[in-house]
């Protein structure tokens, strides 16, 4: 699997990150002692990489995995296999103490803005937490925290505010300030727009674009809005179940998608076209259990075609070429 | 660098920092605001009751014996022909009545009530020191296991412990110095990792957070009061010894609430940010997450201090308390209630000071709950 994605490597582009057969399995508990009883396969096998500058889409349904991979990039979770490789150098195995250096480099905006600030600490002390892990003295971080919340679109007046004074959207705002403060190379995206009404989410999408432009940022985009994450991405990683079902260049992928997941998950987007029928095709079955799923492809039981083969094989990637990898033999085979 | 396309926001809500949230909530409730003059009222008297009455010449001598004035009622005036000059009490008049040894009732309640507050104070400020402390451990290290090995040192450390305590010095030195080379060993990891006694050692006994939770389960299962009895009459009666008792008998609830906020703070965006950004360990728990986690424990705090004052009004009054001549809100209703139909000033005055005092930390308790409650405020 992990050679099928090192193949993928587009031209001369400068890797920032690459993830190599991510996998982190939840324990589950039972009983009076306590003993494990079972393991949920959160994230199980996850390749791919984020180039320099540009931006990873990471598309799929709720519970999939999209966030857990977040965490385990970052190393808030501990993976249980694969490889977090960050310009070169495998992140997996470093101890707390040498990630902190790399911490500086990859950072969070989180979905929901009333939750991600700390209720008690003003806005601008939130932001010089990060100055002062990069060492900051004292009297330059005002003017620092200053310039950081104009980057977003804040008056730098406001610093000395609490963020229950702030609407949502200015929040979210605040909290991409706070993942700048440490300069970092590339930030990942939890789902940062959808808990903010349609039209804060267009300026959250701007500010984020501005900023790609003129810090030179890597995103990965963790969004379940196709619309979105077709604007934003240059490459595109669609998850089901812990599993990545296709992966392409967003062009490609919304061109000529090949998973049925995909293609349905395409098909519940909104048309802004009124009177136009859209046939939606909706997906048989429902999400296994992923503390329990079945063998084969995790897609079986869902899409249009399923035969023996679908229950019985482990499915690996087929590439069509151009980048493009899709995790269905069906595809492959026409 | 600006950003060209937008023009810069200021917040939509109007500035109000939190405490003027949580005063303009908190003046809502009558009740609290009664709990909160009451509350500053005792904290006043306790003040100028202590710098009224101690020291060598005190202006109200609560410790001065006038026989020839014994249980009067309140209001009364001193005889002047029976007095000398010095006895004279500094109002002119007993303003709280005497007792039956001719003791100024109101100076003895003025030195009683500062016993109440530093009793008050102090014990709920050891048992929030002590929860504090033991609910950040198990609400944010709790998945930490305890390994047999743990267990056996501590075992090993306690026993020699023992020994020395019940005079066998020599034998508690080895059996110490024993536990020492052990935790020495296992520091230095000489043990062989793959030989089966590495396999019983390292095996995970029992998680922090089960432990800690389970001496708290232990400790409020004593019925406290009694535990406090027969701890304070082994004790040489003191009142730091009756403030350290009661402040290490009543730390579980703090404990209970830390640790649940903790449990839920831990999970919050904020912290993982904080974790996120690089921030250590150290400075999570104390700025990130304490602040945030204190709230619900100040206000067990507050009616802990009222629990306090029963607690050692009731140790008191049962002569378990400050040992006399100093008087106290308690051991003065015991005196009193000899001469409960001769003189029930001397045990309502003080019954009824207890009452006051009590009920308005309950009720500014209750308010700041209320206030303090998410629930209540608007985003």
């Amino acid at each position: 699997m992990s050679a099928g994605s090192a193949k993928a490597s587009l031209g001369n582009d400068q890797v920032t990150l690459k993830v190599e057969g991510l996998k982190k399995y939840f324990p589950v508990h039972r009983g009076f002692l306590q003993r494990v009883s079972g393991w949920v396969k959160a994230v199980d096998g996850v390749d791919f990489e984020v180039l320099q500058g540009k931006t990873l889409g990471l598309v799929g349904e709720s519970g999939c995995g999209k966030s857990t991979v977040a965490r385990l990039i970052l190393r808030l979770l501990e993976p249980d296999g694969g490889r977090v490789i960050y310009r070169g150098s495998d992140i997996t195995r470093l101890s707390e103490k040498e990630m902190k250096p790399l911490r500086k480099e990859m950072q969070i905006v989180f979905q929901d803005p009333f939750g991600s600030l700390n209720p008690r600490m003003t806005v601008g002390q939130s932001i010089e937490e990060g100055l002062r892990i990069l060492g900051m003295p004292r009297p330059q971080r005002k003017e620092r925290t200053r310039e950081l919340l104009e980057m977003v679109g804040i008056s730098g007046s406001n610093a000395d505010r609490y963020p229950h004074e702030f609407s949502g959207g200015q929040r979210q705002r605040i909290g991409v300030a706070r993942a700048l403060s440490v300069e970092p190379s590339l930030i990942i995206c939890d789902e940062p727009i959808s808990a903010l009404d349609v039209s804060i989410q267009a300026q959250i999408i701007n500010l984020l674009e501005d900023l790609r432009e003129q810090l030179g940022l890597s995103y990965i985009f963790i969004s379940h809005d196709l619309n979105v994450v077709s604007y934003l991405s240059d490459r595109v990683a669609v998850m089901y179940l812990g599993h990545i079902m296709e992966y392409a260049s967003a062009d490609e992928l919304f061109e000529n998608p090949l998973h049925p997941y995909t293609l349905a998950l395409l098909s519940a987007v909104p048309v802004a076209k009124p009177g136009q029928d859209v046939e939606i095709k909706s997906l048989g079955g429902d999400v296994p259990s992923p503390l329990d799923p079945p063998p084969g492809c995790k897609f079986q039981g869902r899409g249009p075609l399923v035969e023996e083969r679908c229950r019985l094989e482990e499915v690996d990637f087929w590439e069509p070429g151009g980048g493009h990898q899709v995790r269905c033999w069906k595809v492959g085979e026409g | 660098m600006t950003n060209s396309q937008e023009t810069l926001e200021g917040p939509l809500a109007p500035r109000q920092t939190r405490l003027q949230e949580f005063w303009r909530l908190f003046r809502q409730n009558r009740l609290a605001i009664l709990g909160l003059v009451f509350f500053v009222l005792f904290f006043i008297t306790a003040l100028t009751g202590l710098i009224l009455t101690s020291g060598h010449d005190p202006l109200f001598d609560p410790a001065l014996i006038r026989l020839q004035e014994k249980l009067l009622p309140p209001f009364s005036r001193p005889n002047p022909n029976t007095l000398s000059p010095d006895e004279f009490p500094t109002l002119g008049l007993y303003l709280l009545g005497t007792e039956n040894l001719g003791r100024d009732g109101f100076a003895r309640m003025l030195q009683g009530a500062w016993v109440s507050l530093t009793v008050g104070f102090v014990a709920v400020g050891i048992s929030l020191l002590v929860g504090i402390f033991m609910g950040g451990i198990a609400g944010h290290f709790g998945q930490n296991h305890i390994r047999v090995g743990d267990i056996l040192l501590a075992c090993l450390l306690l026993a020699g412990g023992l020994f020395i305590v019940i005079g066998y010095v020599y034998p508690g030195f080895i059996i110490i110095a024993i536990a020492l080379v052990c935790a020495i060993g296992r520091l230095t990891s000489r043990i062989n990792p793959t030989s089966i006694w590495s396999a019983i050692v390292n095996r995970a006994a029992i998680s922090v957070d089960t432990l800690i939770m389970r001496i708290v389960d232990i400790m409020l299962c004593f019925p406290s009061f009694f535990l406090i009895l027969t701890v304070v009459a082994l004790l040489p009666a003191s009142i730091y010894n009756i403030m350290i008792v009661i402040g290490l008998t009543s730390w579980m609830g703090a404990t209970r609430f830390v640790r649940a906020e903790f449990l839920s703070l831990r999970e919050q965006d904020f912290v993982t940010a904080a974790r996120a950004l690089g921030v250590r360990n150290f400075r999570i728990i104390f700025r990130h997450m304490m602040p945030n986690a204190i709230a619900p424990v100040l206000v067990s705090a507050t009616i802990g201090i009222a629990t306090a004052i029963l607690t050692e009004a009731g140790l008191s009054f049962l002569g378990f308390g400050v040992p006399p001549p100093h008087a106290t809100w308690g051991n003065i209703l015991s005196d009193g209630k000899r001469f409960i139909f001769d003189a029930p000033w001397l045990t309502f005055v003080p019954g009824i000071a207890i009452l006051i005092v009590v009920l308005s930390f309950n009720l500014f308790g209750e308010g700041l709950r209320d206030a303090l409650n998410p629930k209540l405020r608007e985003r």
